[in-house]
């Protein structure tokens, strides 16, 4: 035991230092992997690669909820520098009786919506929001003459802007007015879901502004999918369903008036 | 920024399409109705057309070597242009053109080498030093003349007409084709249009060449063959009777149906498009040469020539500004109406600068003919061929249509 005595000593005076440093490294360790895990997403592991066949996109709109405020379309526009006069999501009004409707978005509803008088006595008004239905069967990609426009594995339509020639093809052939030729890039834009968003776990930016919960964004791969419950198991529509396109945007509460 | 009547989605109320590709259908329209008007001759025995089927060829060649070039100053990125032949995305019918304008293209400059070949042996002979050279070249080594080497060309150039007549309607169906086949779009949309665009191509074809004619045999002081006026008024009559009658079905159809996409189209035609439709395509451009060219061919025989070639004459340019007005008012009018189906933006005004503009869609125009007359500087016209005796090509037989 005497001989362990001095051994002790000498172990505490070693040990000390290092628990100081220790419990420093831990912390600063500790920071670092809160910086680097909070930008990750559920589901996925640090430094895992975005595997596509594992997801299966969906959105869902909720018109009921909508109150025109407009924060999707300034959300969209400062996250994907949206130029002024184009829109790659923007909010319909629709006022309308029995008889007679009117429908208007003024600047896509960026500014959210003034005062509006008509010239019936209006029944009932709601909001719509729009942008790319990502359609299955889209006439988008079908009419691309250099397949500049493709739609990935996990369900989403988007444009190589390196490769778009500008012809404008798509851009006709979108039943929803969807696309635009961009002025700045001169190819082809249009949603993207926030590919690059998404593709880290996050949600598009418009559905995270959304303050009521009207515009929702699921996988339609995870059996626990709120989203993908809502759309198997409820009843839903799409936008102009006899052009069978077959949209992945989908949407609750919609109007006869809607196209 | 455009005016809004009724609501259009945010992203419909720019004109993308513009006046560039308004000048593409009207000049693929030329290259396919000439070739009609050579084919006529070549395959179907008119006899009568054989002062303009040269003219026709040659027509029909200067106005392909142009054809590409709206598309080019239209697109977004003309550098990248070249994908569409070398990456095509076959799903789309835009990525047919590099196949069906390259085919065209082959299929057409053959015929052209084929039925001038004899000339330019002719004139590399009677030539020296660098002339010769180049008409040595021109005719790629081929310097046979013997009556078996020329029935060997005129067989090739029956061969090469028989091939080039599908081709060209295939050229110009496949203009149609790319409006026809959009369903988004309601008045574009519909299988009538392809059909539309060919007839109209050889109202137009036909139409350039009268006046062609008429203009070169008047300024190079040749005598105006009397049976290829009529009969070139004739089938010109019978073109434009065709083509308007399928121009008004096409409406008449969507009226009668009472179809969603008439509650856009119905406004569209009598206000935004009131004056190029109704006025210029329709009355101008459609009325008034059907009376013209219905009074050259049922009271022919009471005619005066001068009062024949006016009349024909006043009649191909009034048709020519109507299949103007109709590739104008399909492409332009498409897109004033919006995809709702409940907005139509002002009406479209192109700049008179700028790389689709007014000046460059005149020039444009005017391009073909400057290469119709180096074409002819280059390959005239041979003596023989020349309609000057009375008795040459046609009076033997009429038109049965």
């Amino acid at each position: 035991m005497a001989e362990t005595i001095p051994a002790t000593g000498e172990a505490e005076a070693v040990r000390a230092v290092p628990r100081r440093r220790f419990l420093a490294d831990a912390l600063r360790l500790g920071a670092g992997a809160f910086v680097i895990l909070s930008g990750l997403a559920e589901g996925e592991e640090p430094g895992e690669p975005y595997d596509w066949e594992a997801h299966r996109w969906a959105y869902l709109i909720d018109t009921e909820k909508c109150i025109g405020c407009g924060s999707c379309v300034r959300a969209c526009k400062a996250e994907n520098d949206v130029p002024d006069g184009f829109f790659r999501t923007w909010v319909e009004r629709y006022v309308a009786s029995a008889e007679a409707s009117h429908v208007d978005s003024p600047n896509g509803g960026l500014e959210g919506f003034p005062p509006l008088r008509v010239d019936f006595a209006p029944t009932k008004s709601f909001f719509v929001p729009k942008m790319c239905n990502h359609c299955k069967e889209t006439p988008c990609v079908q009419v691309c003459p250099v397949g500049a426009s493709y739609r990935t594995r996990d369900g989403v339509v988007l444009v190589d802007g390196k490769r778009c020639i500008g012809c404008g093809y798509c851009v006709q052939a979108c039943p929803y007015g969807s696309r635009f030729l961009s002025p700045a890039t001169h190819t082809a834009e249009k949603c993207t879901w926030c590919y690059h968003r998404i593709t880290k776990g996050l949600r598009p930016a418009c559905v995270e502004v959304c303050p009521t919960g009207t515009r929702r964004f699921g996988d339609m791969r995870r059996e626990d999918d709120p989203v993908r419950i809502a759309i198997e198991r409820g009843r839903v529509a799409v936008l102009q369903p006899h052009l069978l396109t077959e949209p992945h945007c989908y949407y609750l509460g919609l109007d006869k008036e809607v196209r | 920024m455009p005016e809004i009547t009724g609501y259009a989605f945010p992203n419909d109320v720019h004109v993308h399409w513009s006046l560039m590709i308004v000048m593409y259908p009207y000049i693929t329209g030329f290259v396919a109705g000439s070739f009609i008007v050579t084919s006529l001759h070549a395959l179907f025995g008119k006899r009568e057309f054989a002062p303009v089927a040269r003219l026709a060829l040659a027509t029909s060649f200067c106005f392909l070597a142009v054809a590409t070039f709206p598309l080019t100053l239209h697109l977004g990125h003309p550098e990248r242009g070249w994908y569409v032949l070398v990456t095509p995305h076959f799903s789309s019918a835009m990525a047919g053109f590099g196949l069906l304008y390259g085919f065209y293209l082959l299929v057409l400059s053959l015929e052209v080498w084929f039925v001038h070949r004899r000339e330019i042996v002719e004139i590399a002979r009677a030539s020296h030093g660098p002339k010769r050279a180049l008409y040595t070249a021109l005719a790629l080594g081929s310097l046979d003349t013997s009556p078996e080497a020329l029935e060997v060309d005129a067989r090739a150039v029956r061969i090469l007409a028989a091939i080039g007549l599908p081709a060209a309607c295939m050229l110009h169906g496949y203009v149609g084709f790319i409006f026809g086949a959009i369903k988004a779009n309601p008045w574009w949309s519909t299988p009538l249009m392809p059909i539309i665009f060919l007839l109209s191509a050889a109202v137009s074809g036909i139409a350039l060449l009268l006046v062609l004619y008429l203009a070169t045999c008047r300024l190079g002081r040749r005598p105006i063959v009397r049976e290829t006026v009529e009969a070139m008024a004739r089938w010109l009559w019978f073109f434009l009777i065709v083509t308007v009658t399928l121009e008004l079905l096409e409406i008449v159809v969507l009226a009668y149906e009472k179809s969603d996409a008439w509650q856009i189209i119905s406004p569209l035609l009598t206000t935004r498009l009131e004056f190029s439709f109704i006025s210029m395509q329709m009355i101008v451009g459609s009325l008034v040469p059907f009376i013209l060219l219905a009074v050259v061919v049922t009271m022919d025989r009471y005619l005066h020539e001068r009062v024949r070639n006016t009349l024909s004459a006043v009649a191909a340019l009034l048709l020519l500004v109507q299949v103007f007005s109709m590739r104008w008012n399909v492409v332009i009018g498409g897109q004033l109406l919006s995809k709702s189906l409940r907005g139509l933006r002002s009406g479209y005004e192109p700049q008179f600068l700028g790389r689709e503009g007014i000046l460059v869609a005149a020039l444009l125009f005017a391009l073909p003919f400057a290469l119709l007359w180096v074409f002819y500087r280059v390959l005239p016209e041979p003596a023989a061929e020349r309609p000057a005796e009375p008795d040459a090509p046609a009076a033997k037989s009429r038109p049965a249509a």
